[in-house]
């Protein structure tokens, strides 16, 4: 059976996932709670947190706030200055391979690269949304009209990838093929990187807030809909032509939030009313992981062996749930 | 996600319009120095030389999105989206949102961008848009650019600003030119902003509950129309004098005279006895979707055959709300009215139109 063990947090989660073996949980209020053995508590920003993510190495959790600061903090409370942009508000962020990070305001991208060096990448359009490739020192930018992939480690020419409306989160599949992002209208949008072709991917009666891949990358699941909709990427022409599988259905709320089982095929799903519930592909058999609660699901992760998952709800509410005794 | 509608949860958005020099940043700061016990979120577009005092200020580049959908008057914000996403992260902080937006800014918008975004439609609700103009110089603003008048015929409540530095006469002649942009805004006169900040905030501009209760103008330009006889549905601010209309009436009764660009906006009242909605519904359906880029703006109370209540309808280009309201009332004449204020519509149509859905 698994188990809750709640997490008192101080307000909507940002982010909530895992450090290694040690959970995080990040507040707009702009408090980051680690519950590892014990349970650390930091404030690395002035007033709010607006986006987190964690390092690609997994040692620190970079953050950003509207006091135009990144930093990083680590499980055991450690931590620094990363980068800062008076007067901005930075709510994107990207971790890249080797220390890279990358971060947003308005119209401009910047990355940090470990040895601290900064690279700082214009656009017409305000950036919508970041996200380093698989392999290479490459960052993809969404924004209104399509998307830019720039190369940070060299000066060579971006490639722009176009379609009308505007782009928003943004993410490579893992075995780098594909580049998808969630759009203003509900609806996503993929580029088959080798040719540019185009996929849309429509039929959300909401717009699409989180995307998980599955294990191996065979499945996009988004959220969206009353269901978890999961495209087929594994064919050779991805998810076209292709019916998602749904996972999930209920009739009276929709899913905000997914995450993919690292080695499993099963994701867990939250909800509008703060259900989370995990569903398996094969015969979407259902597990509940989490009664409904005060608020949404605004973001759910699972620890790197998936025997763990971190949640957090827009309501301030926050836990971690066991799969094992 | 889908827009869970309760007001309560709501946090309500006051946007700010008016030129460059108008005194948006002085109201502002009035707002926000007043002692009421609200707290603020302010979205700027840029920070201005004159500071602004307060805790949660937020610099948002404007950023137009177009909507996938056809409709090239469906746009919103992209960066109030985000911004306003962003606040939600933090709502503890504070209990209200203004949006200061800069001199040339187009309203449409910004409105739109609490009806068409679901997730921020959610979360906050547009309150009232308030445009302040600067009585000295808004003539000819209006003279000169589009900006302007939209920022007029947008507007919920206007507030005349410094009428100290103009004659009597001269702001007589500013009201009436404003009241022929826009009909039912509700009018303010101030020197440095000073205006009781009630008359500004909190006013329910959007809700369908309050159309009436907050818009004085909007009966009393329909007892206009009663002076002219039971049948008259004239076009109040009316300009179709160059047109080879056959107009039963004397121009006695066109109340404003402009030699003005036929491009310019204007407004028109129309007026009806019971409507049948299987006609009127179809005939607002279709007018909005193919004159949506033209109507800035539409507000109505609607009295349909056998229904016992009234029935109201607001709009901003081609989203249109409407709603059941409140039972008519035994002494209230069932009568339907409803304000177009636009650009390059054609009045005699839509009013004709208007009145072949009146109930047989």
């Amino acid at each position: 059976m698994p188990t809750v063990a709640p997490v008192d947090v101080d307000g909507f989660v940002v982010r909530a996932g895992f450090l290694k073996d040690c959970a995080y949980f990040a507040t707009g209020e702009g408090e980051i709670v680690f519950s590892g053995t014990g349970e650390q508590r930091s404030r690395p920003h002035k007033s709010g947190l607006l986006a987190a993510e964690p390092s690609q190495d997994g040692e620190a959790l970079i953050t950003s706030g509207d006091d135009g600061c990144i930093h990083q903090s680590a499980a055991d409370g450690s931590g620094g200055l990363v980068a800062e942009r008076p007067r901005k508000w930075i709510d994107m962020i990207a971790c890249g391979p080797s220390g890279a990070v990358a971060f947003a305001s308005g119209r401009t991208a910047w990355v940090r690269l470990a040895d601290g060096r900064e690279k700082e990448f214009a656009h017409d359009r305000a950036v919508g949304g970041l996200a380093f490739a698989p392999k290479g020192l490459r960052l993809a930018v969404s924004h209104y009209d399509g998307a830019t992939l720039w190369w940070v480690g060299t000066d060579g020419a971006p490639v722009e990838l176009t379609w009308k409306g505007a782009h928003l989160g943004v993410s490579f599949s893992p075995d780098g093929k594909y580049l998808v992002t969630a759009m203003q209208e509900n609806a996503l949008h993929a580029w088959r990187l080798a040719d540019s072709q185009d996929m849309r991917m429509t039929g959300y009666p909401a717009k699409v807030k989180s995307f998980s891949w599955s294990a191996k990358g065979k499945y996009l699941a988004t959220s969206g809909a009353n269901a978890a909709v999961l495209w087929p990427f594994s064919g050779k022409t991805g998810p076209m032509g292709q019916t998602p599988l749904q996972l999930g259905v209920r009739g009276d709320n929709l899913v905000c939030a997914v995450a993919c089982h690292p080695k499993e095929e099963v994701a867990a799903l939250g909800y509008q009313d703060g259900m989370i519930l995990m569903c398996r592909f094969e015969d979407n058999a259902e597990v509940l992981l989490r009664r409904p609660g005060n608020g949404p699901v605004s973001s759910m992760n699972w620890d790197a062996e998936g025997v763990r998952l971190a949640f957090g709800t827009e309501a301030g509410e926050a836990g971690i749930v066991g799969l094992q005794d | 996600m889908s827009a869970t509608q309760d007001a309560r949860t709501q946090i309500p958005v006051t946007v700010l319009t008016g030129y460059l020099g108008a005194g948006k940043t002085t109201l502002l700061n009035r707002i926000l120095t007043e002692n009421h016990g609200q707290r603020y979120a302010v979205i700027v577009n840029e920070f201005g030389e004159v500071g602004i005092d307060n805790d949660l200020l937020v610099e948002s580049d404007e950023e137009i999105f177009e909507m996938n959908n056809g409709c090239i008057c469906c746009t919103v914000r992209g960066d109030l989206i985000r911004t306003v996403q962003n606040l939600m992260k933090r709502k503890n902080a504070f209990d209200a949102i203004i949006v200061e937006t800069t001199g040339v800014a187009d309203p449409a918008p910004v409105a739109q961008t609490f009806f068409m975004d679901d997730d921020v439609r959610a979360s906050a609700k547009l309150d009232a848009v308030v445009a302040v103009v600067d009585a000295r110089h808004v003539l000819q603003r209006l003279e000169d650019t589009e900006e302007a008048e939209d920022q007029v015929a947008f507007a919920d409540v206007i507030l005349i600003n410094k009428t100290d530095l103009v004659s009597p006469e001269e702001l007589a002649t500013v009201e009436a030119r404003i009241r022929s942009i826009n009909p039912y805004a509700v009018i303010h006169h101030s020197e440095r902003c000073g205006v009781d900040i009630a008359k500004v905030l909190d006013r329910g501009a959007f809700d369908l509950d309050r159309i009436l209760s907050l818009d004085p103008h909007f009966l009393e330009h329909g007892h206009h129309a009663d002076e002219c006889g039971p049948d008259c549905d004239h076009d109040h601010h009316d300009h179709d004098h160059h047109h080879d209309h056959d107009h039963d009436h004397g121009h006695g009764h066109h109340h404003h005279h402009h030699e003005e660009d036929p491009h310019s906006v204007k407004s028109i009242s129309l007026k009806a006895g019971d409507l049948d909605p299987n006609m009127f519904f179809p005939w607002i359906n279709q007018i909005t979707q193919v004159q949506g880029p033209n109507i800035l703006r539409m507000k109505g109370i609607l009295a349909f055959k056998d229904d016992p209540q009234r029935y109201v309808i607001q709009g901003v280009h081609m989203i249109v709300e409407g709603d059941h309201q409140r039972d008519w009332k035994t002494d209230e004449a069932r009568e339907s009215r409803l304000v177009f204020i636009g650009r390059d519509l054609n009045w005699d149509v839509l009013r004709d139109s208007f009145q072949a859905c009146a109930a047989q």
